[in-house]
């Protein structure tokens, strides 16, 4: 009778519970990937400030996230001015507000718009060169040659770039804030017929300089998030070619989507600091 | 092979598992390398010959068992330690694995920039230049990138950046594979005459191809499913009686049954 009732039941996992598994392994994986990250970070922070010094490799990389997005953060950072006022304005005129256009204008951009867009065109950029520089480089072992020779691949590939990301990114985002502004006041001012005095005016009474702190404090977050993501990515890269396109996919996409979440709580933490700190 | 010379590399009972111990890449491998001399180790794709080599330099922790490398044991050695002992190794990676973003003379004199701040960048390039000139490459080909030479100059380049620190222990991971038969025989000559001209060097070269073993070897080495079936001179290689040795000279040196 016993043997009946076990060959009556059904011991297939049923499909919900099949898909439950199938997250759970997903969530657990991706956490595992995300504490391997933060003691990454953890890391190469700690031996940037350890001999040997790593100064001139840090310039270098200064150079090439910083001075090299200048060119496109000044194209974007323009054209997202000249479009967010232009909406901005047609808006506020259907209710008689084009007055507030220039705050409404500045309090977007410096906030919001200013350190999200940098990060996201520089993670693209810069992010995406350093997942598919590192992944070709472990997958030719020139980081096994490193470490062979006695350098701490860590020290000498990751760190000077993680930290000229911290240090390049609120610079490029206050490119872009400035940018930014004076394209969305020439258009209001030269083209919509707004008077340059308002426009000024209603940005020193609305705008605060915590509000310009904001956006650079989540900017300097920011780059550290896509320099560790995507050399993160990188460092551990294999299996050839497709390995470094995979790595550089990860690396970019990662970085981007982290940019979006990170944006959301990076600005409550700040909102509740200030709110303390009041 | 009963070895008289003093030991360089001392590997007790290795085993490494990448997939938590539900299989054995090297199954408790023991294996001496002898001080002074080129020990060649062969064996059949898959039979764990680079995972032991990285194992040697430290790049992988052994699952269990102990490597000993100049009398000290890796496994207990801190960060600073390692790299003490890295100094002392120089490695020829299979395809020489040069830095793509720095030229020639800077891949050879990288270590040196690392390792010997003491020095001026004219005495690291003055020594660079003549570790250039013993592997052979000539100096009109010192300003060029790693992608604007031939497969042979890669090799050279990458022989002198090993030996830009006189290491006292050299590794070559299948330094001749995917090169003609001239090319190869020219990297064989190159190892040979670097170990003799380091007294004291030891040398340990992992390969697949037979010819090599023979014309550059001291001592063979032969790996079979993650363990040592052979250790010892060419000739005791030829003239051995296991039947994999006897089939693996047959087809590497091209002899027919």
């Amino acid at each position: 009778m016993n043997n009946t009732l076990i060959e009556n039941v059904d011991l297939k996992p049923s499909w919900f519970a099949m898909r439950v598994q199938l997250i759970k392994v997903w969530v657990y994986k991706n956490f595992c990937v995300l504490g391997d990250i933060i003691f990454f970070l953890k890391k190469s922070i700690q031996l940037f400030f350890t001999k040997p010094s790593r100064f001139p490799d840090f310039i270098q990389q200064l150079e090439f996230i910083g001075n090299k997005s200048v060119l496109i953060i000044l194209l974007t950072g323009s054209f997202t001015g000249l479009a967010l006022s232009y909406q901005i304005y047609m808006g506020f005129k259907l209710v008689n507000a084009t007055n507030l256009v220039g705050p409404t204008v500045a309090l977007g951009i410096f906030k919001e718009l200013a350190p999200v867009l940098t990060g996201l065109i520089v993670a693209a950029r810069a992010g995406g060169a350093m997942a598919a520089q590192l992944g070709t480089m472990r997958v030719s072992e020139q980081i096994d040659a490193l470490e062979v020779m006695g350098v701490d691949p860590v020290q000498y590939l990751v760190s000077p770039r993680v930290v000229a990301a911290f240090i390049a990114m609120p610079m490029l985002c206050a490119i872009f804030d400035f940018i930014a502004i004076y394209s969305a006041e020439i258009l209001c001012v030269n083209v919509l017929n707004l008077d340059a005095a308002i426009f000024w005016d209603k940005i020193n009474l609305w705008l605060k300089p915590r509000s310009v702190a904001e956006g650079l404090i989540k900017s300097a977050f920011f780059g550290l998030n896509f320099a560790i993501i995507s050399t993160h990515a990188g460092f551990y890269a294999r299996g050839g070619a497709r390995g470094v396109g995979r790595a550089t996919n990860k690396g970019v996409v990662n970085s981007m989507v982290m940019i979006i979440i990170l944006n959301f709580f990076i600005s409550n933490i700040i909102r509740v600091y200030f709110s303390v700190v009041d | 092979m009963e070895t008289q010379a003093p030991i360089a590399i001392d590997i007790k009972g290795l085993k490494k598992s990448f997939d938590n111990g539900k299989s054995f890449v090297l199954k408790g491998m023991d294996l001496e390398i002898p001080k002074g001399m080129i020990t060649v180790i062969i064996g059949f794709s898959g039979t764990g010959k680079s995972v032991l080599l990285k194992h040697i330099l430290g790049l992988h922790q052994p699952t269990d068992g102990s490597i000993h490398v100049l009398g000290r044991e890796l496994k207990n050695m801190n960060r600073e330690e390692i790299i003490a002992l890295r100094k002392k190794m120089g490695v020829l990676f299979q395809h020489a694995a040069l830095f793509d973003d720095m030229t020639v003379l800077e891949n050879a004199c990288f270590p040196l920039k690392e390792h010997r701040p003491d020095l001026s960048k004219k005495q690291r390039e003055d020594m660079a230049f003549h570790k250039l000139k013993i592997s052979g490459l000539d100096p009109e080909h010192y300003s060029k990138m790693p992608s604007e030479l031939s497969g042979g100059m890669k090799k050279r380049v990458g022989l002198a950046r090993a030996l830009a620190l006189d290491p006292d222990i050299l590794l070559y991971d299948e330094p001749t594979t995917g090169l003609d038969p001239i090319l190869t025989e020219m990297v064989d000559d190159l190892i040979n005459r670097t170990h003799r001209s380091h007294e004291g060097s030891t040398s340990v070269v992992v390969s697949h191809d037979l010819h090599a073993a023979f014309r550059i070897g001291d001592n063979i080495v032969m790996l079979d499913k993650g363990k040592v079936l052979f250790q010892g001179t060419p000739d005791d290689f030829l003239n051995a009686e296991l039947d994999l040795v006897k089939r693996f000279v047959d087809k590497g040196m091209g002899r027919k049954k």
